[in-house]
């Protein structure tokens, strides 16, 4: 399956299982279980910046439309699309391994804790900013904190469900040939 | 010059991020002009097809709780029935006036249309609330909504073609005004953002008397809603130390969870109140 014909299967997945599933439950109103963002952070490693945010735009948007909000999950897409590839290059392991390996994963990140942090700085981000413009009026500074922290928490456990779930075999490519 | 587009490439990332956040803050400002815009109306056809889809499915979920709340609302409306009542004095006789009967639609203030929720948020600041059905081509932007019990849900923002979106009263720019059942005192009505459920009513003077319990109902100030329908009931009251108000929490009488069939409210007086207003504020002006 090529790249492109994979990574839109995905985003409609994503979008489908955040709007219909993770939506509607109620666990507590300090969480809101999301999970659509990791299509942002599963794109391949050679694609540039700029054409990153701009789809995380996208994307953001078509979510937003569905709640009538519009800006709220794009501004949050676009803020995660922009800091990914610094991250990037902070987290992979040694020279090169962006250019051997087509996305990021646990094989790719070399190991499991380096792969969880870099989510869970991504998806902290996320939480942030979205929360951030949501509560823009409301100003209880301990109550956006833990409500932060908690959802950043499920959503790393859903991360890690959805990686059990969809395996993805990453083939080790050489830039030798 | 050149050094112009050399600082636009070198900072050609950070150029699109900072504007690409910019056009989402603008959007998120300025939300209410994006609902007429025609992209809006394209976004709105296309999520509201594809939620009417899936709400079929969880229509189904769903059945038992809304029986259960069809069933509890026809039980108040048999209450009323006049035939339920003895007339207080054997001598009295109701007499029903026939001039009425011919013009009586005249005398018709509200009228309740239905209609079907399809998609409905509760997890965000600003929530809405999409229906549909074949009453939604009459519907107009500010009319009323309430729920199967007649609690209200929340005011239209937005009708096109076969949906309209009703902002709900879980939305942090929602004001209605509500009345206290016993006193009669009116203040604001608007949702802090935390808590589904948990409304705050404020610009009630500490001198009235409210109670836990007591119930919050719709004033009737403006055309949108009729005089009296059920807000919800207090459930916490605090002095506020800043003004002499109170500050009240109530919950709502509303369950914004399990919303499957709402109410337009449609006003007969929604057309001239508004016409004369506009009168009035052109002639300040």
């Amino acid at each position: 399956m090529s790249i492109l014909v994979k990574n839109i299967i995905r985003a409609i997945v994503f979008l489908f299982v955040q709007v219909f599933v993770l939506d509607k439950i109620h666990l507590h109103q300090m969480v809101t279980p999301s999970l659509y963002f990791l299509f942002i952070l599963w794109l391949p490693f050679k694609m540039q910046r700029a054409w990153l945010m701009v789809i995380a735009f996208i994307y953001g948007f078509i979510l937003d439309s569905f709640w009538h909000n519009p800006g709220f999950h794009a501004a949050a897409c676009v803020l995660i699309a922009y800091i990914r590839p610094f991250l990037v290059n902070i987290f992979i392991p040694q020279e090169g391994a962006d250019a051997n390996f087509e996305e990021p994963s646990i094989k790719s990140m070399g190991g499991l804790l380096p792969y969880i942090i870099f989510m869970g700085i991504l998806s902290l981000f996320h939480n942030a900013w979205l929360f951030l413009l949501e509560a823009w009026q409301f100003g209880n500074i301990w109550y956006f904190l833990v409500k932060t922290i908690l959802s950043t928490a499920i959503s790393l456990l859903l991360i890690i469900i959805a990686e059990l779930i969809f395996v993805r075999k990453q083939k080790f490519r050489t830039n030798t040939v | 010059m050149q050094n112009i587009f050399l600082f636009i490439r070198r900072y050609a990332n950070l150029l699109l991020f900072l504007f690409l956040q910019v056009l989402c803050i603008y959007f998120i400002v300025s939300y209410s002009k994006y609902h007429e815009a025609a992209f809006g109306n394209t976004a709105n056809k296309f999520t509201g097809r594809i939620n009417n889809r899936f709400n079929r499915v969880e229509y189904y979920f769903q059945l038992k709780k809304t029986n259960d709340s069809l069933v509890k609302a026809n039980e108040v409306l048999y209450n009323k029935l006049r035939s339920n009542y003895n007339i207080a004095d054997s001598v009295d006789k109701i007499v029903i006036d026939t001039m009425r009967i011919d013009s009586i639609l005249q005398y018709r203030k509200f009228n309740y249309l239905n209609a079907k929720v399809v998609a409905n948020s509760t997890a965000a600041q600003s929530n809405f609330i999409v229906i549909t059905g074949s009453n939604v081509h009459t519907f107009k932007k500010g009319m009323g909504i309430v729920g199967v019990k007649n609690d209200v849900v929340g005011i239209i923002t937005e009708v096109n073609g076969d949906y309209a979106v009703v902002m709900s009263l879980l939305h942090k720019d929602s004001k209605i005004s509500g009345r206290l059942l016993k006193g009669g005192e009116t203040g604001t009505l608007s949702w802090n953002g935390e808590k589904p459920n948990i409304l705050t009513l404020n610009n009630i003077a500490q001198s009235t008397k409210v109670a836990k319990g007591d119930s919050v109902v719709t004033s009737g100030f403006s055309a949108t809603f009729p005089r009296g329908i059920l807000i919800g009931r207090i459930t916490d009251t605090k002095k506020e130390t800043t003004n002499n108000n109170y500050k009240i929490t109530l919950r709502s009488a509303a369950d914004f969870f399990s919303l499957e069939y709402v109410y337009a409210i449609q006003s007969a007086d929604a057309e001239p109140v508004k016409n004369i207003l506009e009168k009035a504020k052109a002639s300040v002006n």
